[in-house]
């Protein structure tokens, strides 16, 4: 099957890349207490679950440019 | 203070110690290629690792046993700013995917080893490549160090006294990586995750379910560091300096030998690449294990050894298991953070080993060495460097190895222009680089020089407080970024001015970096091939 996407289009999974550094790079975002996960502070399981984001952002970034071979 | 001695614990970590140096030994015949006696073989594991023996590699490789007691000890200390590891094992992933699989393809088409190597070819010059190399060795020294500071605060929380344990663990590491190379590590990083992953899954269930629960637990550590005057959220002084250290310890972290010898020994560039998107699993438990401190904060746990002003925190993650776990799970726990210092110490040492052999004593000692000379050379640097490491252990003060650790990110971080840059484009001069190293290396020395921390004057830490320049402000920032910044800054402005002088010959082309995939292994899934 032919591929439709454009690489142009394709690229722009890349700015995937940004999100994470974004998200826990940046301590404005997330230096709190409230609201806070079983006693955890947001600043603490904020952090742990961008682990798993940068996990699925990566990945994609990985499935999406193989596909692109 | 020494603890009253464990048998039951001693008995179990030397058990398990003996169990992985047979392990050690047994790995000469693992996917043994022709013959072991050449940095290919002996220093790359014939770079034929897949996904799972890569992930557990690299994985064994950057996340230390230093790392497992010195980030809970840092958020013991120092609260919230300890924290920091965990944005750093973030951000590192989308930073290196790209230059680390490009990095890949192109030591691959020439056969490079070592990123000095890499730099030699690409830029031409063979004084930017023997920086690069000092650069890479003297920052992983003190790192294999304190790969000792796992191990050493086992043995103080297990009631032993002496150091007699650390160089029998040490000689007899030295001994299996001499005969068995990368495989060693390798082989018993399988063990020494598989251990750690259970160890730690146990504690951040077990031990809160022991405390009353991350609500006392966190409540508990607050009041504990209000004391001191910290905090388990961050000053709105201390964002700059997280933020830096963070970004900047990512950049570094693939810089090390040790983390380029992981990347190259595995089979493809597919393999480099789908591991970044594996290898936060890790990140994972690093995150948990942090945590470790503020349990152990929680539990009121006193740390042993060191001295009275200065009690040596390493030891609360062992003290705290030995309180809260029934001894035989504690004595599994010890042997997991033993082993799990014996692997990366291994993949520094042979990173390095394989940097002195390609990049200091072939180009520059013995033009001829043969393949065999080689590896030989690479053999016997790996065990001086890990008795080397002993030696300075036990021999100068631990604080000393500590704070020259701090100083090892922002060591080698000054060789991100030449090889990262480098991966990318030819527009800079070689001698514009070694400028920008040499400027961004000083500038970086200096400021570490002017540093003091509690305990000492100079080289106190890694964290510079601006207001030594005379900026009203409590803030700090990371003195990495800041020679890293200055050394770019230099580099840029002199390629222009250095036109005229002759450029270096680059011995690679724009397709080398590209692709270049093994050939299809006869298992796994391999490259996507034939799709359309």
């Amino acid at each position: 099957m032919e591929n439709q996407t454009r690489p142009s289009r394709r690229k722009l999974v890349l700015l995937l890349l940004l999100v994470p550094l974004v998200a826990v790079l940046v301590p404005e975002f997330y230096n709190f207490a409230q609201p806070s996960i079983g006693g955890m502070p947001f600043f603490y399981w904020w952090q742990l679950l961008w682990i798993a984001g940068v996990a699925v952002c990566v990945g994609v970034v990985y499935l999406v440019m193989r596909r692109a071979r | 203070m020494i603890p009253p001695f464990n048998g039951l614990e001693f008995g179990i970590v030397a058990g398990m110690f003996a169990v992985v140096a047979v392990l050690g030994f047994m790995a000469t015949r693992w996917r043994r290629g022709t013959s072991l006696a050449s940095v290919e073989e002996w220093g790359l594991g014939g770079r034929r690792f897949g996904t799972a023996v890569t992930w557990f590699l690299i994985g064994g490789d950057l996340y230390t046993a230093y790392t497992f007691v010195a980030v809970p000890a840092l958020l013991f200390g120092t609260g919230a700013a300890g924290f920091f590891a965990v944005p750093y094992t973030i951000a590192v992933f989308p930073l290196v995917m790209f230059a680390a699989a490009r990095m890949w393809s192109v030591c691959h088409e020439h056969g490079y080893a070592t990123s000095a190597e890499f730099v030699r070819g690409r830029h031409g010059s063979p004084v930017l490549a023997l920086l690069v190399a000092i650069t890479g060795i003297v920052a992983t020294m003190p790192y294999i160090a304190l790969q000792l500071t796992g191990i050493k605060a086992v043995i103080e929380t297990m009631g032993i006294g002496g150091d007699w344990p650390l160089w029998i663990a040490f000689v007899v590491l030295a001994v299996y990586t001499f005969t068995s190379g990368l495989r060693a590590p390798a082989l018993v990083a399988f063990v020494k995750d598989i251990l750690i992953f259970v160890m730690v899954l146990v504690a951040v269930i077990y031990i809160p379910y022991k405390l009353g629960g991350y609500n006392v637990i966190f409540h508990g550590a607050q009041s504990a560091l209000a004391a001191k005057g910290y905090s388990t959220l961050l000053s709105g002084s201390q964002y700059l300096g997280y933020t830096t250290l963070a970004l900047g310890s990512a950049l570094a972290l693939f810089l090390y030998p040790h983390a380029v010898t992981g990347v190259l020994a595995s089979r493809s560039r597919d393999v480099v690449k789908k591991n970044m998107s594996l290898l936060p699993a890790y990140s994972l438990m690093l995150g948990f294990i942090a945590l470790l401190g503020y349990m152990a904060l929680a539990a009121h746990v006193k740390p042993v050894g060191g001295t009275a002003a200065k009690p040596d925190t390493t030891t609360i993650v062992p003290v705290l298991f030995n309180s809260e776990f029934p001894h035989w799970f504690a004595g599994l726990a010890f042997g997991a953070i033993v082993i799990g210092a014996l692997v990366p110490a291994a993949i520094m040492a042979i990173g390095a080993a394989n940097t002195f052999a390609r990049d200091i004593y072939k180009p520059y000692i013995r033009p001829n060495a043969s393949e065999r000379e080689e590896g030989l050379v690479s053999q016997l640097a790996s065990v001086i460097l890990k008795l080397g490491a002993v030696g300075v252990i036990v021999g100068l003060k631990l604080t000393f190895a500590l704070e020259f650790q701090l100083i090892g990110g922002v060591v080698v971080i000054q060789i991100l222009p030449s090889v990262v840059l480098g991966l990318y484009t030819r527009w800079y001069h070689r001698w514009a680089l070694v400028a920008g190293w040499i400027v961004g290396m000083g500038l970086s020395v200096y400021m570490l020089y002017i540093t003091p921390s509690a305990t000492a004057t100079h080289f106190g830490s890694a964290s510079f407080a601006l207001s030594s320049w005379g900026i009203d402000t409590k803030m700090t920032i990371w003195t990495g970024i800041v020679g890293v910044v200055a050394n770019l800054v230099v580099a840029t402005g002199l390629t222009p001015l250095l036109a005229r002088l002759p450029r270096g010959r680059d011995e690679t082309s724009p397709g080398d970096y590209l692709e270049a995939e093994a050939p299809p292994m006869p298992f796994g899934p391999g490259p996507a091939v034939g799709r359309t």
